[in-house]
């Protein structure tokens, strides 16, 4: 090429630039690290996009401008090994080893990403995590890694860039009460959102205003008769899935949790069923026990999934647990005054009753099959 | 509270209601999933591997990696990315330049071609101080780049640098052929208060120059229709757009300007056929999103949420790079004027073309604060920039102040 054809060349692209610096507009490379430290242990999430990857280590094997999962998969250990290379966690001088232990794919806002989990374990407690972060620092100095670092119930960010490529964070003593809160927070919430143990509190609640005589149920005469049956049913809900709660969070006894879950859903058909067609009444309260047993189980790998602090086991479980009952006490004072207040009506023995206690029995008999089968009829 | 009440009335309907509401909130977040086949195509690559430019780049890649001082292969391998980077609308392939310039990067006075290209991978992530130390240091060195006084230029007109941008420009016309020495002063001339002169000039220079090749064309004509407007001749204008996209090659600034233009005629519905296809250009995306909003289209919602993401995500990793569109974006589309305000005043501040200043004075009248259009004002006035639609706003915001 000539000198000036190339000259005029430059000057087409600076002439277009005139006009269209801002123009073209496409998001640049980012990777999205998330961290999580507890005690002396470091997991985390770390979505890079794949157009990087492919640039950095070459995914698109057969070369057809497509990269698909089967690809990605090829390359997982070879991606690991690149970006964890890439990435130094160091607490009071000395080195956390990660390594992966899951891959999933993602899709951000440009694109598809290969999210990698990982997690490792610093010599000690970490009270000041430095991150050295160099991924595709030599390729792309563009691009920066965006951090999320979790520890305890604060979240911090970063931003990683060639120029500020080592980070340090100090993090801040989580006090036991905050970590009890917490804990206790998650108890509630997840009380409030499990509707099969909702529903199994209910089922069991629901002819606590009511009286069985030859047959047929008639309204209780004081409001302390169904306060006493409502005290027991709740309380020995609560010591029986304790047990079992604690049993299996400490990791004392394991049940598949498929098969917790349809045992789960079994216990909301049974109790509901048998407001319809009594079999126990007197005792419910060792329905409720024994079934609380199982209920115990499902709390547990709540709890499990939230990550158990292996430096604060005790007042983890004890908050998670506590925060079920703060939960289970709100559902039932809301739950008895007006059943109470409603019990000799209409709408209440037939409608609610009856009626509440069928759909109930709809609904859980759907969680069953849909437990015990592994398939999808509704979401819940 | 209400789940309970729904509990307690105990209808299988309203609890299902309530269960699919729960499912709905968790399934708005997304999260990461196991494809569920190995032969899921998850992303497609813009440029296959065996494309002759990949090739190419693959071919200098291999050369500068055996040999990474080799500057003449790294200013190359620097120029093809940099031409990528604007043909694709993807600033990756800028840091994969300036990855090939590492050796000369940070250099007080590298090699002048290093130095130029330097100053051009700069500008683009609006670094244009930076670049501007850059190719003043070239043009002293070598008064006869054309290269370095076009670039000089451009950035000089970005920033409203008129009478800087006039010496750069008649720089250009010693070495420079008729073309784009006429070009370069049509273009300031037509921003300046004197659209017919520079529309006449251009036009004749654009008959004398004969065959040009697709790309300059599109831009001759897509000048020669912004003229046409600021003369208010919206006739013309529109042919020049419509020539200009009939050329057999794709320029997302036409695209922008055209859009903007049948917007500005109330005429949405023509923007969605030209647009359609252009999801991943943030810009382009923008004005779609405009055009369906107005037609109350089914899609724009999605492309609005779309955007909005978009627009996170930048300002997850801290970049201030398109706060022009955001502005827009805000004002037009979200209705948060205050927000638009800010971004527009912000924006003014680094870049001051016409684009800029008409939406900070739509920003400062939909806020009904006139002193925060002042610079806008005081532009317009110094410039004797002629479109009429601005002129207007400005006079609105204008008259709020008494």
């Amino acid at each position: 090429m000539s000198a000036a054809s190339r000259a005029t060349r430059a000057l087409i692209a600076a002439l277009l630039a005139l006009s269209a610096s801002s123009a073209f507009a496409h998001k640049p490379s980012d990777s999205y690290l998330a961290i999580r430290v507890e005690g002396a242990r470091v997991s985390g999430q770390w979505d890079i996009a794949l157009r990087d990857l492919d640039f950095a280590i070459g995914l698109d094997d057969n070369g057809d401008g497509d990269i698909t999962w089967g690809e990605v998969k090829a390359h997982h250990a070879e991606i690991a090994a690149y970006s964890l290379a890439r990435l130094k966690l160091r607490s009071s001088g000395a080195d956390c080893p990660v390594h992966a232990t899951e891959f999933l794919a993602d899709d951000h806002s440009d694109g598809a990403y290969s999210v990698m989990r990982f997690e490792g374990a610093c010599p000690a407690e970490v009270e000041t995590l430095s991150i050295s972060y160099s991924l595709f620092a030599d390729l792309d100095p563009q691009h920066k890694g965006l951090l999320r670092l979790e520890h305890g119930p604060g979240t911090r960010t970063g931003i990683f860039s060639p120029e500020r490529a080592t980070q340090s964070f100090e993090l801040e003593k989580i006090s036991a009460l905050s970590q009890f809160l917490d804990y206790g927070r998650e108890g509630v919430w997840h009380i409030w959102i499990g509707f099969d143990h909702i529903l199994f509190l209910l089922s069991l609640l629901l002819p606590a205003v009511l009286v069985l005589t030859g047959g047929s149920w008639r309204a209780v005469e004081r409001f302390s008769l169904a306060f006493w049956d409502v005290f027991k049913i709740v309380t020995s809900f609560t010591v029986a899935h304790s047990i079992t709660l604690s049993l299996a969070a400490l990791g004392l006894i394991s049940l598949p949790s498929r098969l917790v879950e349809s045992a789960i859903a079994t216990s909301v058909v049974l109790a509901a069923l048998n407001n319809v067609f009594p079999l126990v009444h007197g005792r419910r309260w060792m329905v409720a026990f024994a079934f609380g047993l199982i209920h115990g189980f499902g709390f547990a790998s709540v709890l499990r999934d939230l990550g158990l602090p292996q430096n604060a086991l005790l007042i983890a479980l004890v908050g998670f647990n506590l925060g079920v009952e703060v939960g289970q006490l709100a559902i039932v004072s809301g739950f008895l005054p007006v059943a109470y207040a409603l019990r000799a009506t209409w709408l209440y023995r037939r409608l609610v009753f009856v009626g509440g206690s069928l759909g109930i029995v709809a609904v859980a008999g759907i969680w069953l099959v849909e437990r015990a089968f592994n398939m999808k009829i509704i979401t819940p | 509270m209400s789940t309970i009440r729904i509990y307690t009335i105990g209808t299988v309907t309203d609890l299902l209601l309530a269960l699919a509401l729960a499912s709905l909130a968790l399934a708005a977040h997304a999260a990461p999933y196991l494809p569920i086949d190995d032969s899921v195509v998850l992303e497609h690559l813009p440029v296959r591997p065996g494309d002759p430019i990949a090739r190419e780049l693959k071919q200098l890649r291999g050369e500068l990696a055996a040999n990474p001082r080799s500057r003449s292969t790294a200013v190359r391998l620097a120029e093809r990315y940099f031409a990528l980077a604007n043909a694709e609308g993807d600033p990756r392939y800028v840091g994969y330049g300036e990855a090939a310039l590492k050796p000369w990067w940070d250099l007080p006075d590298p090699p002048l071609d290093a130095l130029v290209m330097r100053a051009i991978l700069k500008q683009y992530s609006h670094d244009f101080s930076g670049a501007m130390r850059d190719l003043e240091t070239a043009t002293r060195e070598d008064p006869l780049n054309a290269r370095a006084w076009s670039w000089r230029a451009a950035i000089d007109m970005v920033q409203a640098n008129y009478a800087d941008a006039r010496r750069d420009c008649l720089a250009l016309q010693k070495i420079e052929s008729d073309l784009f020495a006429v070009g370069c002063l049509a273009y300031l001339d037509g921003t300046t208060g004197k659209a017919a002169a520079a529309y006449r000039d251009l036009s004749e220079a654009y008959a004398r120059s004969g065959d040009s090749s697709p790309e300059v064309k599109v831009w001759v004509l897509t000048r020669l229709a912004e003229m046409s407007l600021r003369m208010g001749n919206t006739k013309q204008a529109e042919e020049h757009f419509r020539a200009a996209y009939f050329e057999p090659i794709n320029d997302q600034f036409l695209l922008g300007a055209y859009s903007d233009f049948l917007l500005d005629q109330g005429r949405p519905d023509e923007v969605i056929p030209l647009l359609v296809d252009w999801f991943k250009s943030d810009i382009l995306l923008l004005r779609l999103a405009i055009a369906e909003k107005e037609l109350k289209a089914p899609k724009a919602g999605e492309h609005i949420e779309a955007l909005r993401s978009r627009f996170e995500a930048a300002a997850l990793r801290g970049d201030k790079l398109h706060q022009q569109e955001e502005a827009r974006f805000n004002l037009t589309l979200l209705g948060n004027k205050e927000k638009a305000l800010a971004l527009a005043q912000e924006n003014w501040k680094l870049q001051r073309e016409p684009r800029d200043a008409r939406i900070l004075l739509e920003a400062a009248l939909a806020m009904k604060d006139p002193a925060a259009g002042q610079g806008v004002l005081d532009w317009l006035e110094r410039s004797g920039h002629e479109d009429p639609g601005l002129r207007a706003t400005a006079q609105r915001l204008k008259a709020l102040k008494r």
